[in-house]
């Protein structure tokens, strides 16, 4: 079990570091969430009510848009040097891998997430911090049943034709029900009620991340051997 | 042979269905003639649910086994089960307009079986864009395996969301309060959508077989 975690881990640190260092995805992804935010801002136009009515959603269809980017690119890098015959070749359950890959994006999905909840912050003046206890509950399992789909179908692209363009087409329909019960969870949350409210959505997501979870973990290896 | 007979039962089946829905089938007191459209509609979205839990067999078959007759039995039923989803999205459409008022609305079922639509369209997408047999059978596999384990989630997901769709009569708890002569003719109905799903589902193997053998 110890020798799991650890090549889930081996994985997800060898992402970071290399993110680390050539800052490929988090720079673009930055100021890619901070572009949204001018279209959500032309697309609303200034009255304020607007968008505190659209907040859930805008946040959501930000996260996505980011998540589109940057799950798609998951495997990419696996593409060059041999990379991938390297994670073919490695030894033990495959699935590790797939949860490592999954660490990575769920991490480059809370930097990207903090990032746009404090944009919009500043540039709509609005004040998250009441809610954010609750807020956070919402992120973490949305982010989860995100990524955890986006990981699998960013491995499943990766080496295909045209993948910057199926990669949202096969996303997008697969992650409603997370987009759904997260937008209207955060609805709950960002009106002031307790986070008791949203229950039922909460638990909705537990169990979407759990289903995916499990198909991503016992799927992962077919869609490895590439 | 046996696709041909299938065909042609397939045939008499729907023929009879038609004139179950216009001759047989009672005229609804309050839709009209419209309420007909249900004999159409009904059967295409139980259909569509077979195939997609053949999509979902077929693909837990290929990945255990490796073995290609899965894989041709996942596509041959993916095509049609898109098929009788658009169908019953336009027919629910075209019923809507005069009940409803409205071509569209974003109620739960609209949007669930819109969803679900999607979800194989792109199934079909990813296997128009591999052209290696087993490469494109893993990754069309996968996306069948969570498209199937996506259906109930989705289907709760988009319920909770909104509702105005009446709910099923037929799949209901409840013993169904439709009388008779509607049910017989959704019955025949059903059974001639299932056979003319069966012979697409036998030809389609039969042509994903000949493609298999003869392009080597």
């Amino acid at each position: 079990m110890s020798a799991y975690v650890r090549r889930a881990w081996m994985v997800a640190w060898k992402d970071v570091l290399s993110e680390r260092r050539s800052k490929e995805s988090l720079n673009a992804l930055v100021f890619f969430s901070l572009l949204l935010l001018f279209v959500f801002q032309f697309a609303l136009g200034p009255e304020r009510a607007r968008v505190e009515a659209a907040l859930p959603g805008l946040l959501w269809l930000g996260f996505i848009l980011s998540g589109l980017l940057a799950f798609g690119r998951t495997f990419l890098v696996e593409r060059e040097n041999d990379c991938w015959e390297g994670l073919v070749l490695s030894p033990g359950d495959k699935s590790a891998i797939y949860l490592g890959k999954l660490a990575g994006n769920v991490l480059v999905m809370i930097v990207v997430e903090v990032v746009l909840l404090v944009l919009f912050a500043v540039f709509f003046a609005l004040d998250f911090t009441p809610a954010l206890p609750a807020l956070a509950a919402v992120l973490a399992l949305g982010t989860l049943g995100l990524a955890s789909v986006g990981t699998l179908f960013g491995a499943i692209t990766a080496q295909m034709r045209a993948r910057e363009l199926l990669f949202p087409v096969l996303l997008l329909p697969a992650v409603v029900p997370v987009l759904l019960s997260s937008v209207s969870a955060t609805q709950t949350v960002l009106a002031g009620e307790p986070l008791a409210d949203a229950a039922a959505w909460l638990k909705l997501l537990a169990a979407a991340d759990l289903v995916y979870l499990v198909v991503g973990m016992l799927t992962f290896e077919f869609v490895l051997e590439g | 042979m046996a696709a041909r007979a299938l065909g042609w039962l397939a045939v008499l089946a729907l023929i009879a269905g038609v004139g179950a829905a216009f001759g047989y089938a009672p005229r609804e007191v309050v839709q009209g003639n419209v309420q007909r459209i249900m004999y159409l509609h009904v059967p295409a979205v139980l259909t569509a649910y077979l195939a997609f839990a053949l999509v979902f067999l077929g693909s837990v078959g290929y990945l255990l086994s490796r073995r290609a007759g899965w894989d041709r039995l996942a596509l041959s039923a993916a095509e049609p089960g898109v098929l009788f989803t658009g169908i019953t999205l336009a027919s629910g459409s075209i019923w809507g307009k005069p009940t409803w008022g409205t071509w569209w609305t974003w109620d739960a079922r609209l949007t669930s079986t819109a969803v679900l639509f999607l979800v194989y369209v792109g199934y079909l997408l990813i296997r128009g864009m591999v052209d290696e047999p087993d490469r494109r059978a893993r990754a069309a596999a996968v996306v069948g395996i969570l498209g199937a384990a996506n259906i109930p989630i989705v289907h709760f997901s988009v319920k909770w969301w909104r509702a105005l769709h009446q709910p099923s009569t037929i799949l209901g708890p409840e013993p169904s309060p439709i009388a008779a002569p509607i049910a017989a003719t959704l019955l025949i109905n059903w059974i001639a959508f299932t056979l003319l799903f069966a012979y697409l589902l036998a030809a389609r193997m039969e042509i994903a077989r000949l493609e298999d053998t003869h392009a080597g």
